[in-house]
């Protein structure tokens, strides 16, 4: 199945897309005449290329700041940024800003100018080809799941927030980044269309490897989306930068774990994602098989039980070995409606909660057009989390242990180097 | 809706009739694409009606075959045929038209590039300085600018021009001050953001959406001039004014009406042209609706 998504996403020309490039912040420092205290003060973080992180913090802690100051949106008072190798502390910061992705809060889509307009508006500046813009505003259209015919010509007032903020994204990837700066972008949409975002991002990111950096006040958020998470306290000061199962099971501080807030366990379960468990087979009929066909594999299939899908392939009824007799062979009559699926990328919270509202205890998984990929049930949940907390826990006494060591050696040397000073 | 007649014997299975390419099944399950086929958007509803383009003019017409009617019909002395004969009438009005045209022209180097300048960080601290300055421009009485003007200028259609300015200014001025720092920061930092230079961002982003506001001011000074240039006849600058005084010096009421007539006629259908002006040049996606 993996083949066939990364075929797809060739042929939409995706392939060739500029992967992420590193991101080194030195010390990173930012007065504001009039104030004494720095909004930010000494940051110096390293990401990877093509890592997801996470600014999480309360509100003026000084995230913001510093996601603006790597693209020089904010001038940093002191302190070196390097991307990609190259220090772009005092290059022209209108050339580094066509190389950044950037998007915002209620998407800041221009209300002037059609979607297309927005979308090309970077390309242009670049200077790309009139054809090579226009290939490339449909292509992103396609990308961020929004019709290139339907919505080309449409101005933002005509579209709902989810979709303006899709086209936020899109405007932000046109140009091909390798970096992408996301200030809340998803603030200001409803929890709903909100979580089909970060599902969609998540999507993304799976396809294009960008080195994202993404600021939010929301620790669910940070957890669903990141591959690292840098909870920060006043002045942008690290409290923690780790891996979000590290935060959560080891949380250094009380601010940490405070942030954490409570039901970590529960939590954790937003971590792991269904492609990553045990994805069972499920003997399934199409709507188009013979009712005999049908009357045969129930019979002697493994379950009482069969998947009936659609002509797209899509999950459609469970049916069960007494439905066909109840409901006299009709098969309209027949099963019950399929409610709920999930995709590959879904948590497994999302998957416990279809599980747990459906009266069969397993729940379809779908892959990107809705197709059948196969079923979870209550049972490989429960095994799953039971392997990863004992996992996290191992890994939580490690760590502890390390950093212990880390501690130790530290103040070992502070003792030396302070005795060699005086 | 599904193969109900299907029954038992396995042969002939008939599709279920869902339209093709419909993503809901019974309205359950799969909206993982996109949940709402939106309609698709309503055919751009032409922005100039022809109501919009008839209804003034043939008003406007209407009022000016009258009153060529009435003109013609009545008994006219020799004072008021002298006013109103040999092309005076038409002199005056074209007279009218160009002083308010060559004023709006000036009214509109000056206030939009300085409305621009004042929205500018470096000179945002001059800002209520200089809408101070345009006020008092609006505050004296027109006249008493003109008459202050003519002792300073000497008489002539420059002075007139120069009085209509000054009093024109404001309304532009204010406008278009408003109208850039209406636009949402939001909107500003994206645009920094994706990098355009600071030109970039004042023509690409900030003018536009300003547009909208800065043509209400400008209409209003189209208005104002037409108004104000009846006063240039004060500083010898001819235009209906002309008309207006002379028949309120010779006390022939026909004179006086025609004046008054076409002077309110053309202001009407100047604030038509405006407004129509208004419509096409607002940014399609900025419209009200």
């Amino acid at each position: 199945m993996p083949e066939t998504e990364t075929e797809a996403v060739t042929a939409e020309g995706t392939g060739a897309a500029t992967s992420g490039a590193t991101i080194e912040l030195e010390n990173l420092t930012k007065r504001y005449p009039g104030n004494p205290n720095p909004a930010v003060e000494n940051v110096s973080m390293e990401i990877k290329a093509g890592e997801t992180v996470i600014f999480v913090g309360p509100s003026g802690c000084g995230k913001s700041t510093t996601l603006k100051m790597i693209n020089r949106l904010i001038e940093p008072t002191s302190g070196r940024i390097r991307i990609g190798d190259e220090d772009v502390t005092d290059i022209d910061p209108v050339k580094l800003r066509r190389k950044i992705g950037y998007a915002i809060q209620s998407s800041g889509l221009f209300p002037h100018m059609t979607v297309a307009d927005n979308i090309a508006l970077v390309p242009k500046m670049v200077g790309w080809s009139k054809s090579r813009v226009k290939d490339r505003v449909e292509e992103m259209l396609d990308l961020v799941g929004l019709d290139p015919r339907e919505f080309h010509g449409r101005y933002p007032r005509q579209l709902s927030g989810g979709q303006q903020q899709r086209v936020g994204v899109a405007r932000a990837l046109a140009a091909d980044p390798p970096v992408l700066l996301m200030d809340e972008p998803f603030g200001a949409v409803d929890p709903i269309t909100r979580d089909h975002l970060q599902d969609e991002l998540i999507r993304l990111q799976h396809e294009l490897h960008k080195t994202i950096v993404f600021v939010t006040h929301d620790f669910d958020e940070a957890i669903k989306l990141g591959d690292r998470i840098a909870v920060l306290r006043e002045r942008s000061h690290i409290a923690q930068f780790d891996t979000p199962e590290a935060i959560l099971t080891n949380p250094t501080d009380d601010f940490v774990s405070g942030f954490v807030g409570a039901g970590a366990a529960l939590k954790r379960l937003n971590l792991t994602r269904v492609r990553d468990v045990g994805i069972a087979d499920f003997p399934t009929v199409t709507v188009e098989d013979p009712l005999q066909t049908i009357f045969n594999k129930l019979r002697n299939g493994p379950h009482n039980e069969l998947l009936m899908l659609d002509r797209q392939n899509r999950p459609y009824k469970w049916l069960r070995r007494g439905d066909l007799m109840r409901a006299r062979g009709s098969l309209a009559r027949a099963g019950q409606l399929v409610h709920d699926t999930v995709t590959r990328d879904a948590t497994l919270h999302d998957a416990l909660e279809a599980v747990l509202t459906d009266s069969g205890g397993r729940v379809a998984v779908t892959g990107r057009r809705g197709e059948f990929i196969g079923v979870v049930d209550m049972k490989t949940l429960m095994d799953n989390v039971q392997e990863l907390l004992e996992a996290d826990r191992l890994t939580a006494m490690e760590h502890q242990h390390e950093l212990e060591e880390q501690r130790v050696h530290q103040t070992e040397q502070e003792l030396e180097g302070g005795g060699g000073g005086v | 809706m599904s193969p109900s007649h299907q029954s038992g014997s396995g042969k002939g299975p008939a599709t279920p009739t869902r339209p093709p390419g419909e993503h809901d099944v019974k309205g359950h399950a799969f909206h993982d694409e996109e949940s709402d086929p939106s309609p698709a958007p309503a055919a751009p509803a032409r922005r100039i009606t022809w109501r919009k383009l008839v209804v003034l003019p043939a008003v406007l017409t209407v009022i000016l075959v009258i009153t060529y009617v009435w003109i013609t019909n009545i008994h006219l002395d020799s004072i008021a045929e002298n006013s109103l004969s040999g092309g005076n009438v038409q002199l005056r009005w074209w007279q009218h038209v160009r002083l308010t045209a060559i004023s709006t022209f000036w009214v509109l180097i000056i206030a939009i590039p300085l409305g621009i300048a004042l929205t500018r960080r470096r000179l945002r601290k001059a800002a209520p300085a200089f809408t101070a300055l345009a006020n008092i421009g609006q505050a004296t009485p027109a006249i008493g600018l003109l008459a202050l003007l003519v002792i300073w200028l000497g008489i002539g259609p420059r002075t007139a021009i120069i009085g209509i300015v000054i009093y024109a200014v404001l309304p532009v001025l204010s406008n278009t001050v408003a109208g850039l720092r209406a636009i949402e920061p939001n909107m500003i930092e994206a645009a920094r953001g994706m990098g355009m230079s600071g030109r970039g961002v004042l023509l690409k982003v900030e003018l536009p959406l300003a547009v909208p506001l800065i043509l209400a001011g400008v209409r209003t000074a189209l208005v104002l001039n037409v108004g104000t240039a009846t006063l240039a006849t004060f500083g010898g600058g001819g235009g209906l004014g002309d008309l207006i005084t002379s028949g309120i010096q010779t006390q022939r009421m026909p004179v006086l009406i025609i004046g008054s007539v076409l002077t309110v006629v053309l202001a009407l259908l100047v604030d038509w042209l405006a407004s129509l002006a208004e419509l096409a040049l607002t940014p399609r996606g900025l419209e009200e609706r």
